[in-house]
C-alpha cells in the first residue's frame, strides 16, 4: 500500500510536467484547464483558461474537449491535483497533456499575468445550474446570456413566451415594444400578462412578470407602436437580437428594413389559426423577409388573429422555438434557421422546412437596393408601389 | 399526381382541404390544374402571366422562383402554397 506521497511521486513519474516559463509560452495555443475549486478560481485563473473542478473532469471532459489531440496544460494550485488530472486524462485518451509543475501559486511569483473570472453568484450558479452543466452553454455561455440585449416587437401571443423563457435565460436586458393594453381576449395566450392586470400596458405588464420571474433582468419598455419615425431611436440603443412577433405586415417590412440597415439578426414567427412559421434572417449572411416574401397579400388573403382567430398554444410553441433561436444566435451555437422556414401545423401534427434563399435582386439587401430608405409601409402593404 | 398543400388563408376556395391532390408535370400544369377545378383560387395564384409576387411555391422544399418558375419539373414532389402570414398576437 503505497502512501499519498509514495502515489504523488509515481504519479508524476508518468506524466509530462511543465515549469511556469515554458507554459507561458503556450499561452493562446495549448487549452489551459483549472481543475482547482471554485473559490480557488475565482480569485483569478490563468488567461483564457477554462475551469473544470477536479472532481467533475472525468465526467465534464469530453464534452468540453472533443478532440483528444488537442494540447492540453492542466493546472491547479501548486501541482499536485493538476498531476493526478492529468494521468486521468492520459487514461482517457488524452495524447497532449502537461501538468502545471508549481501550479498557479507558482504561476503567480513569476509575476506572469493572470485574470478574475467574472463570476456568477452564488445565487445565479443555482438559477443557472442547469445552463451550467450543458457544455455548449457553460459559464461562459452564461455570461454571455446576461451581457445579452434582446429586443422584442410584440408583448403579445409570440413575445409573452419568448420573453418569459429569454429572461428565465437570464437574458440580461429585454426591450419590449407593444402600444397596446391589456385586454380580456388576450389572455387565452399571451401569457406574460394576467387577468389582475386587465387595462394596464402590456409592456409594463410585462415588465412586473419577467423581473418578478428574474431579478438579473432589465427591461426597458417601448409603449409605443414601432413607426418609421422611432425605429432609429429604439434600435439605437443597441440590440443583439430582434425577436419579431408583429401582427401586421407594415410592422413586418419595417422591422426588416431597420434590421437589414442595422445589420441585427431577426428571429421572424407568425402564427394564424393552428399553423406557424418561424425562421431566422441574418442580414447580408442569409435572406431577408423581402428575400422570402417580396409582396404581402391582399387583405383578403391575410386575416390577422384577431380576424381568423388562433389556437391559443399556438404562439406558445412558436414564440418558444423563437427564443430558442434566440439563445443559439447570442451563444453562437447550433444551426439557426436561417435559410430555412419552418413549418408548424398543430392540427396536422407536422413540422415542414423549405429552403429560403437570399435574392440578388432583393430591393433592401441585393446586389443593386433600390429600397435606402423608410418608406411609407402603410401604403406599400395596401399595394400602392413605390 | 402530386399532393398540393392549401395554406389555411386559402382554404374556403378549395372545400376546407388542407390538401389536394392535382395532375401536371409542371408547376404551371399543377397550378392550373387546380384553378380549373377550384376557379375561386385562380386570381390567387397567377398574376401577369407568373406566379402571383405574394404567394410562395414550393416543389420538394424549393422554392420555384429560385428554380425555373412556372416551367419547374414536379416529378411526383409534393408542393406546398405558401402566402405571408402576418399574425403574432
Amino acid at each position: 500500500m503505497a502512501t499519498y506521497r509514495e502515489l504523488l511521486q509515481q504519479v508524476k513519474a508518468a506524466i509530462d510536467e511543465v515549469g511556469a516559463a515554458d507554459a507561458r509560452e503556450r499561452l493562446g495555443d495549448a487549452l489551459f484547464l483549472d481543475v482547482r475549486e471554485q473559490d480557488e478560481w475565482q480569485e483569478g485563473a490563468l488567461p483564457g483558461a477554462v475551469h473544470v473542478p477536479r472532481g467533475q473532469l472525468e465526467s465534464r471532459i469530453e464534452g468540453l474537449v472533443p478532440d483528444k489531440g488537442r494540447e492540453l496544460v492542466v493546472y491547479c494550485a501548486g501541482g499536485s491535483r493538476s498531476a493526478f488530472a492529468a494521468k486521468s486524462l492520459g487514461e482517457l485518451g488524452y495524447a497532449n497533456v502537461t501538468s502545471l509543475a508549481g501550479g498557479f501559486t507558482d504561476w503567480k511569483r513569476n509575476g506572469f499575468e493572470i485574470e478574475v473570472p467574472r463570476a456568477l453568484s452564488s445565487e445565479q450558479r443555482a438559477r443557472y445550474s442547469r445552463h451550467l452543466l450543458i457544455p455548449e452553454v457553460g459559464e461562459a455561455g452564461q455570461q454571455k446570456l446576461l451581457q445579452s440585449r434582446v429586443l422584442l416587437i410584440g408583448a403579445g401571443g409570440l413575445g409573452s413566451p419568448a420573453s418569459l423563457y429569454l429572461a428565465a435565460a437570464g437574458v440580461g436586458t429585454l426591450g419590449i415594444v407593444d402600444a397596446d393594453v391589456v385586454d380580456d381576449s388576450n389572455l387565452q395566450r399571451q401569457i406574460v400578462h394576467s387577468t389582475d392586470r386587465l387595462g394596464e400596458p402590456k409592456v409594463l405588464s410585462a415588465k412586473r412578470t419577467l423581473e418578478g420571474l428574474n431579478p438579473d433582468v432589465e427591461v426597458r419598455t417601448y409603449e409605443e407602436r414601432l413607426t418609421s419615425e422611432n425605429v432609429e431611436r429604439i434600435l439605437g440603443d443597441g440590440w443583439d437580437v430582434i425577436v419579431d412577433g408583429a401582427d401586421n405586415f407594415p410592422t413586418r417590412y419595417l422591422v426588416n428594413d431597420a434590421s437589414v440597415w442595422h445589420r441585427i439578426p431577426v428571429v421572424h414567427g407568425s402564427i394564424y389559426r393552428f399553423e406557424g412559421q418561424v425562421t431566422v434572417f441574418n442580414p447580408f449572411e442569409g435572406p431577408c423577409y423581402r428575400c422570402l416574401f417580396p409582396q404581402p397579400p391582399p387583405p383578403e388573403l391575410a386575416p390577422s388573429c384577431a380576424e381568423g382567430g388562433v389556437l391559443g398554444v399556438l404562439p406558445g410553441i412558436i414564440g418558444s422555438l423563437q427564443a430558442s433561436e434566440a439563445l443559439k444566435l447570442l451563444l453562437g451555437i447550433g444551426d439557426t434557421l436561417q435559410g430555412r422556414l419552418l413549418l408548424f401545423d398543430a392540427l396536422a401534427g407536422t413540422f415542414d422546412e423549405v429552403t429560403v434563399k437570399r435574392d440578388a435582386a432583393c430591393p433592401v439587401c441585393g446586389e443593386h437596393p433600390t429600397i435606402t430608405e423608410y418608406v411609407d409601409y402603410v401604403e406599400f402593404c395596401a399595394g400602392v408601389r413605390p | 399526381m402530386t399532393a398540393v398543400r392549401i395554406p389555411p388563408t386559402l382554404r374556403a376556395e378549395v372545400g376546407g382541404e388542407r390538401q389536394v391532390e392535382a395532375h401536371g408535370a409542371t408547376v404551371r400544369e399543377v397550378l392550373e390544374d387546380l384553378a380549373r377545378r377550384y376557379p375561386a383560387l385562380e386570381q390567387h395564384l397567377f398574376e401577369d402571366g407568373e406566379v402571383a409576387p405574394f404567394v410562395n411555391v414550393y416543389v420538394g422544399g424549393e422554392d420555384v422562383r429560385t428554380l425555373d418558375g412556372l416551367d419547374t419539373q414536379v416529378n411526383g414532389l409534393p408542393m406546398i402554397l405558401l402566402p405571408a402570414m402576418a399574425g403574432g398576437r
